[in-house]
């Protein structure tokens, strides 16, 4: 029988909501004065946006997964 | 104009992470920031060649970014698409020579026995342009809005989103919620064609009328609707963490109009046996693919980003998706940068597996044919939907040149693995997942 949507989201909601407890860690985290070495380029969740968006064209149009980082989307045929 | 330097520090982490976190459709904003009143430039080139003579294609992107007021920029890019050659049509291999009809019902191509079937005519070209608004509204909230649009000459898509972005605890903690609606039309070659109707055969009698049986209508459209929920955490000096949760609703026509799936003889006690299955006049019988008209996926996203040693970083990733068509995927990535003082070397690794669509058939039989299909609401043989891992291995080289340009290079290998049941009958002969290595060649450069 197929899941319901609410049984599909179940678990992944669960882990969110798990995850979103961690900030409340308070030993995390940094002063402003001690972002240096997170302000570097190289240190950007994103450092090359160009590369990032080539790879997802890439691979939308030849794996069934897209999106995750950001939205999966449409914008290809990709026959 | 004044040219950005690359190794200034993002004024605003969270400005950054706000714009690496949300990202337009597969795009993702600038992460760092130049003087106000200043624009910054990115291109690249990408060469992408698939080994048997498959796909190849070229494609250039030029970036520009203007920066406004302290915190505000506006990213417009376009990306030129050129390529040839197609992905396998889903019709088997057999051991005697196959003839298909193209798309367009104006001609045919022949398959060499043992040879998977493409259409090696088969060229494409997409533009598309792009441009998102990244900006902060006060110490605590930040905000981007993006549009999006592209045009190939069979399919079209107009798109637009949005993100917010709140930070907490001295922006140490930064949740996101982005939306995205996407909304695209396709136009095949040939119009749309009937699921599990006939793939027609120029040799039929009555070809033209077999062919417009066949079709029905000229194009159709599909909408796309994203939420993706994220947060971001900076753990200490050196590292960097975020999750995210994306749930992407498509509704409308999902099927890919130039696949087909092979009937195969299932009769055990006939010689044919596993063979293409045959009418009256011994043409073979092919039938259009049918996918669900909607499909729901949901995505787990984790990254973390450290830094070890003087000045390397560690970039890995993981990805889980599953979605109700009952396909499920786990993508791995990892990149390790070496820095030097002008320039750095980064291996990335990439593993990527998914398994199959519950309506993902090899072939058909001809049993299933004489019966209508009548117990099939879908299927498809396209390989994307089967099982398939996929490997990425290959690294980026960076050099900073003279007023901070930089020159970026890059070489990756593309190796895709298909598996699933083996034939029946003689088909257990034909090896029905092929197997594709690509190179994949990008060229950067930015000012």
């Amino acid at each position: 029988m197929p899941e319901t949507p609410i049984k599909m989201i179940r678990r992944p909601l669960l882990l969110i909501f798990c995850l979103c407890l961690l900030p409340s860690c308070s030993n995390l985290g940094v002063k402003p004065h001690q972002r240096g070495t997170l302000a570097k380029e190289s240190m950007q969740l994103v450092s090359d946006p160009i590369e990032v968006g080539l790879d997802d064209h890439i691979y939308f149009s030849k794996e069934a997964t897209s999106g995750g980082r950001g939205f999966g989307g449409g914008g290809c045929g990709c026959n | 104009m004044q040219l950005k330097s690359k190794n200034k520090p993002a004024k605003d982490v969270g400005l950054a992470l706000a714009a690496a976190t949300c990202t337009l459709l597969g795009g993702v904003a600038q992460a760092e920031k130049g003087d106000p009143g200043t624009w910054s430039f990115d291109a690249a080139f990408l060469y992408y060649s698939e080994d048997n003579s498959r796909v190849q294609a070229a494609e250039p992107v030029l970036s520009a970014t203007r920066y406004f007021d302290t915190d505000k920029t506006l990213n417009l890019k376009v990306v030129l698409d050129s390529l040839t050659g197609a992905s396998p049509s889903g019709a088997t291999p057999s051991d005697g020579v196959q003839t298909y009809t193209r798309p367009s019902g104006k001609g045919e191509y022949t398959i060499q026995p043992g040879t998977v079937a493409l259409d090696d005519t088969f060229h494409d070209g997409r533009t598309a342009l792009s441009a998102s608004w990244n900006s902060t509204l006060n110490r605590e909230w930040s905000y981007s809005a993006a549009l999006y649009g592209s045009a190939e000459h069979d399919y079209s898509s107009l798109g637009l989103s949005s993100s917010v972005s709140r930070y907490f605890n001295q922006k140490n903690t930064q949740l996101n919620l982005g939306l995205s609606f996407s909304a695209d039309t396709v136009k095949p070659e040939g119009g749309l064609p009937v699921g599990f109707s006939r793939h027609a055969l120029q040799a039929m009698g009555d070809f033209d009328a077999q062919y417009a049986a066949s079709r029905n209508g000229d194009s159709d459209s599909k909408t796309i609707v994203d939420v993706l929920i994220g947060f971001s955490q900076v753990i200490n000096k050196r590292t960097i963490m975020q999750f995210n949760y994306s749930i992407s609703n498509s509704s409308g026509y999902l099927t890919d109009p130039y696949k087909i799936l092979s009937v195969i003889n299932d009769d055990d006690q006939d010689v044919d046996y596993g063979r293409n299955a045959v009418d009256a006049n011994g043409l073979s019988e092919y039938v259009y693919e049918e996918r669900p008209d909607k499909r729901t996926k949901q995505a787990l996203y984790w990254q973390t980003k450290t830094m070890v040693g003087e000045d390397n970083v560690v970039d890995a990733s993981y990805r889980f998706m599953t979605d109700d068509w009952g396909i499920q995927s786990h993508t791995f990535d990892f990149k390790y940068r070496w820095q030097f003082a002008k320039s750095y070397l980064e291996p990335h690794l990439r593993y990527y597996m998914q398994g199959e669509a519950d309506f993902y058939y090899r072939y058909l039989t001809a049993s299933q044919f004489d019966a209508q299909f009548d117990q099939l609401d879908a299927a498809s043989a396209d390989y994307r939907l089967g099982d398939l891992d996929t490997i990425t291995v290959g690294f980026k080289y960076g050099r900073t040149l003279h007023n901070d340009k930089e020159l970026t290079v890059r070489a990756e290998y593309y190796m895709q693995s298909s598996s699933g049941e083996n034939g029946i009958g003689a088909l257990a002969q034909q090896d029905l997942y092929l197997d594709t290595n690509a190179l994949m060649f990008t060229l950067g450069y930015s000012l």
